[in-house]
């Protein structure tokens, strides 16, 4: 095993796997109702994670603070989720338990996760069905009237539930609503419309937060014996992402700057079943559901440079290349190798479109079986939605994809109760590191914001906050905040004084092209070495050529964007340095010096069988690697394997 | 593509709004909507000109954040779609294109294109829920729903709150909005328990809001970029007429 230097406490309960969530809920400690409301929390963000987890703990008697930058808690970015939730519950009778759910998501995350933590996410999954159920998520059913499921990559059954092509969506609304029932009940006082900027930390223990009502650009204290991040994926800082305009990674990225260790950062999934870049001037790049691929077949063409119409490419010209190369799982390879071998005929001449960017997502054969119809009832809202976009008729003629950055597999570190390295601090769904390992199996991102704020957090948060409940409540007038509010204020009035010349979004896009080709679905020593010193350049220009106009106090989307970006300045600069520090291949972490004769990820278990947990040391100084060993005691750690 | 746009620009919720006038040039027939603007804003920061703000956030047509009248159309031109779905390619070379908030019964603009819509959320917090603890719920296959049933609910829950019901209303009435809720919890067994309690209480907090009455001219409908039926407005009036008739 490599050389683990690190304290770091994961925090992981004795027992045999299937037991340890069970005996830590039997023996943790528990606050009693009567002492829960003197106990205030802060909660960031009101995605999946973080509405779920304001509403459990209003529920159970806490007092909280919940933030959004929204002007609605309803849409944050978990609501654009399209195609499932993955839950064990074994109604097709086709062999799922939550044994098989756990090692599939263990090996579809190429077993760089904690093996307890994945466990539990496969364990608590049947609940969530239950919970959404009950609050009247309208999931697909049989004529029977009991629940339907569907498949997705990495995985030979069939545990996926699903509402439409818009699953995200009502499981959004079910914790939304339960959240604004705890608003009407007066145990959260909900802030749309506000941004974190700061946390404050008294005493070594997280203590608040600073920010900045959106609407009037005024700043605010806000105290609590605990702070929780739900803050969502930092994957727009590619520009061209899945992710939504506003979706950023400034919470976090403040909070690993006063102490959280941030966790493989480097880790990006990179979606394969977005639609491709059209122009320059685009803002985004739009996500279809990957259930698409449960009737789609993925092809190129075989001839490089094909300039014909796809429908008149004759069959024996066509290379159905994830049939060919992965015949178990076909077209329901995993998210990472589907994109890796979509980029892999795209680079070797083979792509299509008018930007040569994309392969192609054919339903000819599907509706020749089942029939337009059954096609339409299926994916009927996503072929309408392609057709808006790109103009053209999914039913007659094949759909282009392209890869995506889309899912942050980094982020805060967290132990198995969720807390960071900074007492009172915790971090769920996907602003956490999470259970995803190098790579997260499809339909699993809902269901893990989900379990971390519904069955997870009301737990683990206790065993931390019985010793507070003498601590009384949070002066906001301390030095602490002081200070921090200070900072935040004069952050912002620095942007705005530097009065450059360029837009926040030529400093985005330029950032977001680096990372995209030295950070992207491949990487080498050599791009990220370069990659690095163009980012530090690239800040160096930012901060003296920037523009922002207006003013800090009122509204002002620009300086928003100028903060976020920033941010992702620096986080930028840690993605490329973690990704340099791994010399393997595993997941969406693919260094083209580490592969396979046949192009196959190379990983190195000896070596880099570790979470990289990164400090940080202050401006300037280079950030310290502290490294978590992974032990696997119950799943038996293989190489990936999706051809047989 | 060249295009004569005619903004609303409103510093505040206070001050006095009004049409400003732009040119632009070089708009791509696949551009978005948004994407437009996101050029304009850009060549009037370089101007040394305050950008236009306005909501947006998914760009994918289903967080609800974006909305502007277009031409005088809730979303634009395109049936079932939002602002950010709407591309460049449903305009013309040419052509003067007028942009303004969505206004009207509770909404205001807090600044240019940005309408606060909070209200709506004040009616879900009434009773747009069902009265569920978060935990041990029971085992979900337990109560079959049938497959039109939940079809019928989805229909109802697909609502995105984005308010184009209410920015096309001439009321400005929110029935659209709360009757799709009223009647996507109703229709399922689990949401049926209370749904007579609810309907009382959403629609004395939409009355409470300044939004107008439904007069059923189906103009709501009509822009709904989800395509909700005013069917739902029916079912909402038949549980709030059940909850005072029958108690």
């Amino acid at each position: 095993m490599p050389d683990i230097h690190t304290k770091l406490d994961a925090k992981i309960p004795e027992g045999p796997l299937s037991e340890k969530w069970s005996l830590y809920k039997a023996t943790c400690r528990l606050v009693s109702f009567n002492n829960k409301k003197k106990l205030d929390i802060i909660v960031v963000g009101t995605g999946l994670a973080g509405s779920s987890a304001a509403a459990s703990f209003a529920e159970a008697g806490y007092n909280v603070k919940a933030f959004c930058f929204q002007d609605s808690a309803r849409r944050a970015h978990s609501v654009a989720a399209q195609g499932g939730v993955n839950s064990a519950k074994n109604y097709q009778n086709d062999g799922d338990n939550i044994y098989r759910m756990f090692y599939d998501t263990l090996k579809g995350g190429d077993f760089r996760a904690r093996e307890a933590n994945v466990y539990r996410l496969a364990e608590c999954s049947t609940n969530l069905i239950d919970q959404a159920v009950a609050q009247g998520v309208p999931f697909a059913r049989e004529y029977g009237g009991y629940l339907s499921n569907r498949s997705f990559g990495g995985v030979q059954v069939r545990r996926t539930f699903y509402a439409r092509g818009q699953t995200g969506q009502q499981l959004l609304l079910g914790s939304y609503s339960a959240l604004m029932r705890q608003v009407d009940l007066g145990k959260i006082k909900l802030f749309t419309r506000h941004e974190m900027l700061e946390l404050v930390m008294v005493d070594g223990k997280a203590r608040g937060v600073i920010v900045r009502n959106l609407d009037t650009g005024q700043i605010e204290r806000h105290g609590a014996h605990a702070v929780v991040l739900a803050t969502g994926g930092f994957g727009k800082i590619f520009y061209l992402s899945t992710l939504a305009m506003g979706c950023n990674g400034s919470a976090i990225w403040r909070a690993h700057k006063k102490g959280a260790y941030m966790a493989s950062p480097s880790w990006t999934q990179i979606h394969p079943t977005s639609l491709p870049q059209s122009g320059e001037h685009q803002s985004k790049l739009t996500l279809m559901s990957e259930s698409l691929r449960n009737d789609g077949r993925i092809w190129v063409p075989k001839k490089k440079s094909d300039e014909r119409r796809p429908n008149d490419i004759p069959e024996s010209e066509r290379d159905y290349y994830l049939e060919r190369r992965y015949p178990a799982f076909g077209n329901l390879a995993p998210r990472d190798i589907s994109s890796r071998a979509a980029k892999e005929r795209i680079d070797a001449g083979h792509g299509v479109g008018a930007m040569k960017n994309a392969v192609y997502l054919d339903f000819k054969h599907a509706i020749e079986e089942y029939g337009e119809e059954t096609i339409k009832a299926r994916y009927g809202n996503l072929f309408r939605m392609y057709e808006k976009i790109t103009g053209v008729n999914a039913y007659k003629e094949p759909m282009k994809i392209s890869p995506a950055a889309h899912f942050s597999m980094g982020g805060l570190w967290v132990d198995y109760e969720l807390g960071t390295t900074i007492p009172g601090l915790y971090a769920l769904g996907e602003c956490n590191f999470g259970d995803h390992g190098a790579n997260r199996l499809g339909a699993n991102s809902l269901l893990q914001a989900c379990v971390d704020g519904y069955f997870i957090i009301p737990y683990t948060i206790g065993n931390y906050l019985a010793d507070e409940i003498e601590a009384g409540e949070v002066n906001v007038n301390s030095p602490e905040f002081e200070k921090a509010e200070k900072r935040v204020v004069d952050m912002l009035d620095k942007l705005i004084a530097i009065k450059g010349s360029k837009p926040t979004d030529y400093f985005h896009k330029k950032l977001g092209r680096i990372i995209w080709d030295y950070c992207g679905v491949t990487r080498t020593e050599e791009g990220l070495t370069k990659a690095i010193e163009m980012i530090k350049e690239l800040r160096k220009e930012f901060w003296v050529d920037l523009k922002v106009l207006g003013t800090a106090g009122e509204v002002n989307s620009e300086l928003e964007k100028a903060g976020r970006v920033a941010d992702y300045l620096e986080l930028g600069e840690l993605m490329c340095k973690d990704a340099l520090t791994r010399n393997e291949s595993c997941g969406a972490h693919f260094r083209e010096e580490f592969q396979t004769e046949d192009g196959e990820a190379l990983r190195d278990d000896e070596h880099y069988r570790f979470i990289s947990c990164w400090e940080h040391k202050g401006e300037g100084v280079e950030a310290v690697l502290h490294k978590e060993a992974l032990e696997f005691k119950e799943a038996k750690v293989i190489a990936r394997n999706y051809k047989k | 593509m060249k295009l004569k746009l005619k903004v609303w620009r409103q510093l505040n919720a206070e001050a006095k709004g009004q049409i400003v006038d732009y040119e632009l040039e070089g708009v791509e027939a696949d551009m978005s909507f948004l994407e437009m603007l996101d050029y304009l804003n850009e060549k009037l920061i370089l101007t040394n000109e305050i950008p236009i703000e306005f909501d947006h956030d998914c760009r994918e047509g289903i967080c609800g954040t974006c909305g502007l009248f277009i031409n005088g159309r809730a979303h634009g031109p395109l049936e079932g779609t939002t602002t950010c779905q709407l591309h460049m390619r449903s305009f013309n070379d040419g052509d003067t294109i007028f942009i303004e908030p969505f206004k009207g019964g509770a909404f205001n603009v807090t600044r240019d294109l940005r309408v606060d819509r909070s209200a709506f959320d004040r009616i879900i917090t009434a009773g747009g829920y069902i009265s569920t603890p978060v935990g041990d719920a029971p085992e979900a296959n337990a109560i079959p729903i049938t497959y039109d049933m939940a079809e019928s609910a989805f229909d109802s829950a697909a609502c995105i709150g984005c308010g184009a019901c209410v920015a096309t209303c001439k009321n400005g009435s929110a029935a659209l909005f709360t009757a799709a809720k009223v009647a996507h919890l109703a229709k399922l067994p689990q949401g049926k328990v209370e749904s007579k309690q609810r309907a009382v209480k959403m629609v004395s907090q939409m009355d409470a809001e300044d939004f107008g009455h439904c007069t059923n001219t189906g103009a709501c409908e009509i822009e709904c970029p989800q395509e909700i039926s005013i069917a739902n407005i029916a079912r909402m009036n038949w549980e709030f007429n059940k909850a005072k008739l029958l108690g």
